[in-house]
């Protein structure tokens, strides 16, 4: 079944001084304890098909969450367009179902499998995480889905799997920023295989309790919140064991701006601007830079998996 | 109307009110006025939209020349004024949005920009170098200057590379509409390079048929 997100009117759109001082009161709930208020602070359509999930409030964070509408037309997802407002127009046709996904390499289960297979016995979860991009601005997204790590072990991954690779559908039918050589299609991404399996990180389906909009990667994307956003990738159609380093796009488009890795860290810069700081989407004037936190703020989770590693050489 | 009539009181109105067009455009965008919506990102959208108006503005002003001649219409000349303080004025705006909404005035932040950046350096270099141009646009500084003035205002060739560089640079990986605007500078500048040879051409002619001309004219009575 489908998922079409209304395209939303200019004048349906919160004016800022309206939602900037809701954020404030919610800034303040929240402080007085009552994080359930920040649900009010963006809703989804109601066309978007609801969810059966669980919150998961260890590993949540207690910042307030992004408007649906910030985190639905602010989305760097060049299958459909370069510009951030691109994808949630050039995207709102897609049929991401029926959806299937192959499974290869070096794994004892291979083959193909249908979405509804893949989701079968995972029971979704909400997680609210922090979202930080490559460009230095961020998000708070509540995010529906299921640890990787617990979809990886049903097709029993061989010794010799020590990495996981990720690829993007490819259909430039479906995905007219396909059309464009902007980038190397389809979109690659990877893991080490103890960063697949961290239980941070997260195949995800939904949005604010709601099936994923497309513009967001529908049906099945990736979210490793300690790294810059270009690592979670988008509406994923393969999943393969490696032996070997998989070689990412980013990393191919700019080797010397993009590494395999892409932790967060505020000391170590992008060659072109400071990764020091970032801003906060949505978040009022003047009080929107905030300083980046080392594996954006999940350090006590996963720092020790990079132990005695190089960052700024592994970056 | 003449024509000294019809620029003070119809087409420099005109330019100056659309000149004011993308200012006004992001503050109702800034403010939510009139359904106007700039996005998720409205410090990143007035940013850029500032600094492409800037580039616009100076395209523009380096296009009077070429449509002065092409078209035959010397008097477009008395609009590149505005045109060049208004690209001056968006450079301002670009800055102090940069600073002051984007940096949030953490100066130590800019200070790292400027130095570490180059992007940030060459963008802040043309800013730099735009001060004495749009100091010296009057007619008193024009007078007082002379041939300096002209000379002076070159810069504006320099200026506009390290703009179109600049644009090009902060761009992740779409560089399709900074290599459009590079386009259209290499253009303006290439017909000043023709203009500026064929000038020489002439003048070297002339010159060697100056100096030829008495030549020949006595070589008959030596022979």
């Amino acid at each position: 079944m489908a998922t079409r997100v209304p395209r939303i009117a200019p004048s349906e759109i919160t004016p800022p001084e309206v939602y900037f001082s809701r954020r404030a009161l919610l800034a303040g709930a929240l402080a007085a304890g009552v994080s359930t208020l920040a649900r009010g602070a963006g809703s989804p359509p109601a066309g978007a098909a609801p969810l059966e999930y669980t919150a998961n409030p260890r590993y949540s964070v207690s910042e307030a969450p992004n408007r649906y509408e910030e985190i639905t037309t602010y989305n760097n997802f060049y299958e459909f367009g370069t510009d951030k407002e691109d994808p949630s127009e050039n995207a709102r046709n897609f049929q991401p179902r029926p959806w299937s996904v192959t499974i290869d390499g070096e794994a004892e289960t291979r083959g193909t499998f249908t979405l509804e297979d893949l989701l079968k016995g995972q029971p979704l979860e909400e997680r609210v995480y922090r979202f930080r991009c490559v460009e230095a601005w961020s998000l708070v997204v509540p995010w529906v889905g299921f640890p990787l790590s617990s979809l990886l072990a049903r097709f029993k991954p061989t010794s010799r799997a020590k990495y996981v690779e990720f690829t993007t559908l490819y259909d430039p039918h479906r995905m007219p920023g396909q059309r464009s050589s902007v980038l190397a299609w389809p979109y690659v991404e990877g893991l080490r295989m103890d960063e697949a399996m961290h239980p941070l990180t997260l195949m995800v389906v939904g949005l604010y309790g709601r099936v994923l909009p497309n513009q967001d990667g529908a049906p099945l994307r990736l979210i490793v919140p300690w790294k810059y956003g270009f690592k979670g990738i988008k509406s994923i159609v393969r999943i393969r064991f490696s032996a070997t380093q998989p070689h990412t796009t980013w990393s191919l488009a700019a080797p010397n701006e993009y590494g395999f890795y892409a932790n967060v860290n505020p000391a170590v810069d992008h060659p072109r601007w400071s990764q020091a700081t970032e801003r906060r989407i949505g978040a009022p004037f003047l009080a929107a830079r905030r300083p980046t936190l080392l594996f954006n703020g999940y350090a006590d989770e996963v720092a020790s998996l990079y132990q005695g590693m190089d960052l700024r050489r592994y970056f | 109307m003449n024509v000294t009539q019809r620029y003070r009181y119809l087409y420099k109105p005109l330019v100056f009110v659309a000149g004011l067009a993308p200012l006004a455009w992001l503050t109702c965008g800034a403010f939510g006025l009139f359904g106007v919506s700039l996005g998720a990102d409205p410090v990143k959208e007035i940013e850029h939209e500032c600094g492409k108006t800037a580039l616009n503005f100076l395209l523009l002003t380096l296009a009077v020349t070429p449509a002065k001649s092409l078209l035959g219409l010397p008097q477009l000349l008395r609009l590149r004024r505005m045109l060049g303080l208004f690209a001056f004025f968006y450079v301002v705006v670009h800055f102090s949005v940069y600073l002051i909404l984007d940096l949030e005035l953490n100066w130590s932040t800019l200070g790292a920009d400027i130095a570490k950046r180059p992007y940030i350096t060459i963008g802040f270099t043309a800013l730099l170098l735009l001060i004495p141009l749009a100091a010296t646009s009057t007619n008193g500084m024009m007078r007082r200057l002379g041939r300096r003035w002209t000379q002076l205002h070159r810069l504006v060739y320099v200026i506009a590379i390290l703009g179109v560089w600049h644009f090009y640079w902060q761009v992740k990986r779409d560089v399709r509409e900074p290599l459009i605007y590079a386009g259209i500078l290499a253009l303006l500048l290439l017909y000043r390079v023709v203009r500026a040879r064929s000038a020489a051409r002439a003048a070297a002619s002339a010159r060697a048929h100056l100096t030829a001309a008495p030549g020949s004219a006595t070589a008959p009575e030596r022979t």
